[in-house]
């Protein structure tokens, strides 16, 4: 890696150069085969009319709305990895019971005049039942499975986070049923508007209204607040960081809340959405939430929105706007082999995510 | 110390041929004088023993009411029996497989090992059947299932084996081809659509149906105008429906599971080409309470095996209900109940009954008993058995969920059309 | 751990100037009294009481309400026993304060469970809680209150769980060693309870094969599934025995018996050792019969992953997440070449497919390592991650359908041919264990040769510091490619062994879960330690075949399982040595201060 303080010089670097032409030469041949497929099959499929216009400028709006929630919930992966640098793996089961909540909440709700007359107030109420319990089950999982590992090697919360996972997936599962739970309808999300030529449907509008706002309240309150600063001092270097009067136990806790109520948020979003949910919901949202974290730049708050974005829209162009325009068949079925193609390639082309990551202090 | 594990290999190769030398397979027992056993053996009953069947059915994950329902089916096939076969009780063994492959193996391995079990009932997804049926026929154990659909375990029923069938396999339940031949038919002779649009999750059953149904949308003369995927898991279907609109088809079939299907139907109301619920047609794998009562759904089609009609099947229900305190609970419970009673009427045809009250169950003869099977009175119909183990009397049919229906009973009744192959 | 240090019933208080230490904690018995009321109401309310409320396990004991009793018993015994005595400190003598500690832990465990009786009694949670069934309270068998109405039940709740906590906390008067048998006595009743058709299934195949006649003992030891109340008395007394006689003072281990042979013999006894147990595990198949047998198969090939895995994670400190793509690749490869019914259709036998294995496993495992080889750590997890999704996805897709079979698979895979007429595939599990064991000894062969060669090192040296590694000369490229390259034929030999035992392979076997279940054994028994990861295999995959009648909450229980064994032990079953002193360094000092005093 070129950007680490370490990186050889001198004889040793020459020493490298000659290791690599054939593997230089391999990736090489890799970047230029993804260029040439995806220019070919987008040229294809878009002199092809088999899309319109505006059904093109759909699929955008799709994907955006899909990275905004892919972003909310990266937003708890790259906070976590920052300071800690593990992959918190049960955090997708943060955000499934961040949408469970919402369930119970917004069903609650769905009969009393407040939902009818004041749907946004409702929602708010939700919202805030949704982060405030998301934030809870993260505090105790720090608590319970993380904290007593602090120090070990990374592999070791690893697995607590695996096991986690699977523990709080069938605490749902067990205490409140396999079968999928539907949304109630809120009637003023429903219908679409147009700006500019874009047809967006109010609840994706909501989301992507949702993301952006959390997004920059996530970043001043990182950047500008006490709170924030002793969380970058903590990821910068722990030690030093107590030195200097930081609380770490409950700096790092504080981080877990966060994200934890980032993905609570993110719930109740998938919910209003999808309108289901159960209790695997967060698994595979879980999965590509960290690919979006660890595609714009794990650590960076900023790169988690990007990473996002860019997997939904991914995600959502890719299979339409490159496959089928290489005639491959059911294209969609492909669409992850799409979004990790290009978490591949970017990682081939910037080594550090789109936006570089974030991590401070000694690794390993 | 490296001299001490360079022994090691060779050692250890030497134990092994050694040891595998020694375990050839068994001998077969002796078997009595006045009875002597076909060439896949029989099972020995002696005096006041059980009369074991062998059960597989998914009974755990996310299939696992499919296969509860059919273990329920065959418990009241036993019950209605009094409980006895030939003066001898009747027991079953029930393994689950998850409906996995490797389930099936498990399952199948764990009855294998209990040499009394004469006959299987199961099991309940093709998938686990396959790898089931490899060791099942292995041992000669006469195996019938009341849900397994995949033409590979029979054959194309134009003469064609299938890949994986195998001496002994036998279903109550239809071929997926009659399935497509009857969702193709209705789409296109009913209700005109000249162009299909099919969706499939990848799994072996839902990919299997639509490609039935493709292959006779297009015999009929219709266009496939678009085959696509998504994957299990999948919540944004919104990409893949953009590509269905703009294909503008008349008909789409997706016979895929809950909760992928509710997310198809819930975001194609944002489609104009697709709002019009009556271009929807799901399979029976839909036909449940908490797909039917989604608003979306109301006009959609549906396809599966027809429910049965006439008093005996009613007076099932009665006993179901009695027993079990609710209705049956998926589509296949009446298959599993004729699958009991076609292996339960074979073993009372081909056991023979010694002296001393000890019963002989020769397997190939049950097997060639069932092969015999014709014009056998089942709830589901007349049922014949082929070369290749169909036993079915196969009726699909379709039924629409409209503003009347509520319940999943109301909807499984409002029959539009019902098909049977060869009419 | 540290009341293994100092034992607690060493002398007390004779050392003049010794402080004493703290003794029994009031404040930790109530926390971990209310922990346990808390554990106590979800096994309740998540229905894993009433779902074995059949299931007896001990005489009329069923394992639904042994779910109950063991939490009071457990938490008053932990809360019965006295903290840690740091050196320096006299330890307090055993009281009436352990009996006491437990029985207010009992005693708020009961508290936290009457309020939830009270709670489901007045209102009904149905509508949320669906397993909060009525059989719990309201209607017969009233499981939770032992069979009687509220108010008598939530009376007898708290007298039963203070005295089960009591009881929990006197296990702490008796001398260490005793009372560890008494729990090594009660583990015993419980493991072969709840095990008990494994149990008969031993007994029965080891009669009908070795003509022992052990059947008329699982008869005994068993009805219904459940231990016969003398029976269980005297598994309790063997069980309890057992470990008396292990523990013998005095008694020199055979490993230091063995030490002090002189080297020749001590060769011998080593060349004799393995032999035994190589025929023991030979005769193994025989014994258990054919189910179990091919329980050990499934655990046996993944085994086989686990040890290549572990070259990758253990040896080179590359975390890979997507391993299961080699697994597949394995599987497919095998089962293109040897299936009559695939795209190919030579229908080959097995080993002619193996070297195509070999080489189709090294190019995926090069396409995978290549792209990853300047990614850190967890970059490389997420991509790895990533190509095991894409190579599950391009099998089953319907665009490569022609040649893999897409959802519908490939059937008729080819069993595997041992000598001329004898074939082992997945009807002949005992056969086919010989097959899975050979390729388990060449994989654990090539991991103990590999852990001591000069690219073993190169992988430890890379995996403590990549750049000191490169620095030292250690050609990282070449390093890293051939732990993928090598990891991955291992997986393939699995992929190829599954496809075989299996019959048929379906996309649908090779998900994220795979390559999950992998990693976790190998951390689990003990990265980077090949006897770790045979243990890790056996527990992790073979167990939950075992118990599969707990359903979904196999799971639950897995999950719970992980969080605590790494907590407490995070170092694994069987821990590598030398990853061990990494972890515990300061520990092992101490023991190794404290052994040198022993011996003073």
């Amino acid at each position: 890696m070129a950007e680490t303080p370490l990186a050889p010089k001198g004889p040793l670097a020459a020493r490298r150069v000659l290791q690599l032409p054939l593997v230089d030469g391999f990736l090489w041949v890799v970047r230029i085969s993804a260029v040439v497929v995806i220019v070919v099959g987008a040229y294809n499929s878009l002199t092809s009319g088999r899309l319109s216009g505006q059904q093109w400028r759909d699929l955008i709006v799709f994907g955006i709305a899909q990275g905004s929630i892919y972003g909310l919930i990266a937003l708890g992966y790259s906070m976590v990895y920052g300071v800690l640098r593990f992959i918190n793996f049960a955090h997708g089961e943060v955000f499934m019971i961040g949408a469970m909540t919402g369930y119970y909440v917004s069903s609650a709700l769905s009969g009393t005049a407040l939902w009818r007359s004041a749907p946004f107030a409702g929602l708010f109420v939700v919202l805030l039942c949704c982060m405030t319990m998301s934030a809870l089950v993260a505090l105790g999982l720090e608590r319970i499975a993380y904290r007593p590992l602090r120090g070990k090697p990374r592999l070791i919360p690893f697995i607590t986070a695996i096991g986690a996972s699977f523990f709080l997936q069938y605490t749902v599962a067990t205490l409140f049923g396999v079968d999928v739970k539907a949304y109630p309808a809120v009637p003023v999300l429903d219908g679409s508007i147009s700006v500019g030529g874009f047809r967006i449907l109010r609840v994706h509008l909501l989301v992507i209204v949702a993301a952006v706002v959390m997004m920059i309240a996530l970043y001043f309150y990182i950047e500008k607040t006490r709170a924030g600063r002793a969380m970058r001092a903590v990821a910068e270097d722990q030690e030093t960081a107590r030195l200097m009067g930081i609380d770490v136990d409950r700096t790092i806790a504080r981080v877990f809340a966060v994200g934890g109520a980032m993905a609570g948020a993110a719930g109740l979003l998938f919910g209003l959405v999808f309108q289901n949910v159960n209790f695997f919901s967060g698994f595979l949202p879980g999965i590509k939430a960290f690919t979006s974290a660890v595609l714009g730049g794990i650590g960076n708050i900023l790169g988690a929105m990007v990473g996002g974005l860019t997997l939904g829209s991914v995600e959502s162009l890719g299979p339409s706007l490159v496959l089928s325009g290489l005639d491959i068949p059911a294209a969609h079925q492909l669409k992850d082999v799409v979004a990790f193609s290009a978490l591949v390639l970017v990682l081939i082309f910037r080594p550090t995510g789109i936006l570089g990551e974030r991590v401070g202090g000694e690794r390993g | 110390m490296s001299g001490h594990r360079s022994l090691v290999a060779p050692a250890v190769i030497s134990v092994i041929a050694l040891i595998a030398a020694a375990c050839a397979p068994d001998d077969e027992e002796a078997a009595p004088e006045e009875f002597s056993p076909g060439p896949l053996g029989a099972v020995t009953v002696a005096p006041d023993d059980p009369i074991m069947i062998g059960v597989i059915q998914a009974i755990s994950g996310d299939t696992a009411s499919l296969g509860v329902d059919q273990v329920r089916a065959i418990d009241l096939a036993i019950a209605d029996r009094g409980g006895e076969l030939l003066g001898h009780p009747v027991e079953t063994q029930v393994e689950d497989d998850a409906c996995l492959a490797e389930g099936g193996t498990t399952a199948a391995q764990a009855l294998v090992a209990n040499p009394q079990v004469m006959g299987v009932l199961g099991t309940s997804c093709s998938g686990a059947a396959v790898p089931a049926m490899e060791i099942l026929a292995e041992t000669g154990i006469a195996t019938i299932s009341g849900s397994n659909t995949s033409p590979a375990l029979t054959s194309d029923l134009e003469g064609t084996q299938g890949a994986a069938n195998q001496p002994g396999y036998f279903r109550t339940s239809h071929n997926d081809v009659v399935q497509g031949q009857a969702a193709a038919e209705f789409a296109f002779t009913e209700l005109g659509a000249q162009r299909a649009a099919t969706i499939h999750d990848g799994d072996p059953y839902t990919e299997g149906l639509a490609t039935a149904f493709g292959t006779s949308f297009t015999e009929l003369g219709g266009e496939v105008v678009l085959a696509t995927a998504i994957s299990k898991g999948d919540t944004d279907m919104r990409p893949v429906l953009t590509e269905v609109a703009a294909a503008t088809p008349d008909i789409v079939f997706f016979p895929i599971f809950q909760p992928e299907a509710d997310f198809i139907v819930q975001q194609a109301k944002d489609f104009p080409a697709l709002a019009e619920t009556q271009k929807m047609m799901g399979a029976d794998g839909l036909l449940s309470d908490t797909f039917v009562v989604i608003p979306q759904t109301e006009g959609m089609y549906f396809s599966g095996p027809a429910t049965p009609t006439g008093s005996a099947y009613e007076d099932f229900v009665a006993a179901y209900q009695a027993e079990f305190g609710e209705a049956p609970i998926q589509a296949f419970h009446a298959h599993s109940y004729d699958a009991a009673n076609m292996l339960m009427d074979a073993v009372e045809e081909v056991a023979v009954e010694e002296d001393d009250g000890t019963l002989q169950i020769d397997r190939q003869a049950l097997m060639d008993q069932l092969y015999a099977t014709e014009d056998f009175e089942g709830l589901t119909g007349t049922l014949t058995c082929d070369e290749f183990g169909d036993c079915a009397d196969p009726k699909i049919d379709i039924v629409q969920n409209t503003a009347e229906q509520q319940t999943i009973d109301q909807v499984r009744g409002n029959v539009l059309f019902t098909f049977e192959p060869g009419e | 751990m540290a009341d293994q240090i100092v034992p607690t019933d060493a002398p007390v208080g004779a050392g003049a100037g010794l402080l004493p230490a703290q003794g029994v904690s009031a404040r930790r018995a109530v926390t971990l009294g209310l922990v346990a009321g808390v554990v106590a109401v979800f096994v309740s309310a998540n229905g894993m009481v009433s779902e074995f409320a059949e299931r007896d396990v001990i005489a009329e004991l069923s394992l639904g309400v042994l779910w109950v009793l063991m939490i009071p018993l457990i938490v008053g015994s932990l809360a019965g026993q006295a903290p840690a005595v740091l050196q320096g400190f006299a330890a307090p003598r055993p009281g009436w304060r352990n009996p006491a500690g437990g029985a207010l832990a009992g005693l708020l465990a009961a508290v936290v469970m009457a309020a939830f009786i009270l709670l489901i009694d007045a209102v009904n949670v149905r509508d949320v809680l669906i397993n909060v069934r009525p059989d719990l309270v309201e209607t017969e068998p009233r499981l939770l209150t032992f069979g009687q109405g509220v108010g008598a039940g939530v009376a007898l709740v708290l007298a039963v769980y203070a005295a089960l906590g009591a009881l929990g906390g006197a296990l702490h008067l008796l001398p260490d060693r005793w009372r560890r048998a008494v729990v090594a006595g009660v583990v015993w009743l419980i493991v072969m309870g709840v095990l008990s058709s494994l149990v008969s299934q031993v007994l029965r195949g080891i009669q009908s094969t070795t003509n022992i006649w052990t059947a008329p003992l699982a008869d005994a030891l068993y009805q219904g599934g459940a231990l016969t109340a003398p029976a269980a008395a005297v598994v309790f007394v063997v069980g309890a025995g057992l470990y008396l006689l292990l523990t013998r003072p005095r008694r020199t281990p055979a490993r230091v018996r063995v030490r002090r042979l002189p080297d020749r013999s001590q060769r011998i006894v080593r060349v004799a050792t393995l032999a035994v147990a190589l025929l023991l595990l030979g005769l193994l198949p025989q014994v258990l019969g054919p189910f179990l047998s091919d329980v050990l198969n499934f655990a046996g090939i993944f085994l086989l992953m686990a040890l290549g895995l572990n070259i990758v994670v253990g040896f080179a400190g590359l975390l890979d997440l997507g391993y299961v793509a080699f697994f597949a690749v394995g599987a497919y490869t095998a089962a293109v070449l040897t299936s009559p019914q695939s795209s190919l259709g030579v229908g080959w036998i097995f080993w002619a497919a193996i070297p195509f294995v070999v080489l189709a496993a090294a190019v995926a495992g090069l396409l995978v390592g290549t792209p990853v080889l300047r990614m850190r750590g967890d970059y490389l997890a997420i991509v790895t991650l990533g190509f095991g999704e894409i190579a599950r996805l391009l099998f089953l897709s319907d665009w490569l359908k022609p040649i893999f079979g897409g959802a519908q698979g490939i059937i008729r895979v080819g069993d595997v041919p041992l000598a001329p007429g004898v074939e082992a595939g997945g009807a002949q599990p005992r056969l086919f264990f010989y097959v899975v064991f050979t390729f388990v000894l060449l994989a654990a062969y090539i991991s103990y040769a590999l852990q001591d060669s000069r690219i073993g090192r190169a992988w430890m040296a890379m995996r403590e510091d990549e750049l000191v590694a490169e620095t030292m000369g250690v050609n990282i490229v070449a390093a890293k490619l051939w732990a993928f390259v090598i990891g991955a034929i291992l997986a393939g030999f699995g992929g190829a062994l599954f496809a075989a035992k299996v019959g048929s392979v379906f996309p649908h076997s090779f998900e994220v879960i795979v390559s999950i279940t992998v990693l976790v054994l190998i951390i689990v028994g003990g990265i980077a330690s090949v006897p770790g990861v045979v243990v890790g295999a056996l527990i992790l995959v073979g167990l939950p075949e075992i118990l599969r009648e707990f359903e979904e909450y196999r799971f639950l229980l897995y999950g719970a399982l992980l969080i605590f064994m790494m907590v407490r032990r995070p170092e694994g079953f069987i821990p590598n040595t030398r990853r061990v002193t990494e972890l515990h360094e300061q520990e092992l000092q101490q023991d190794a201060w404290l052994r040198a005093k022993e011996t003073e």
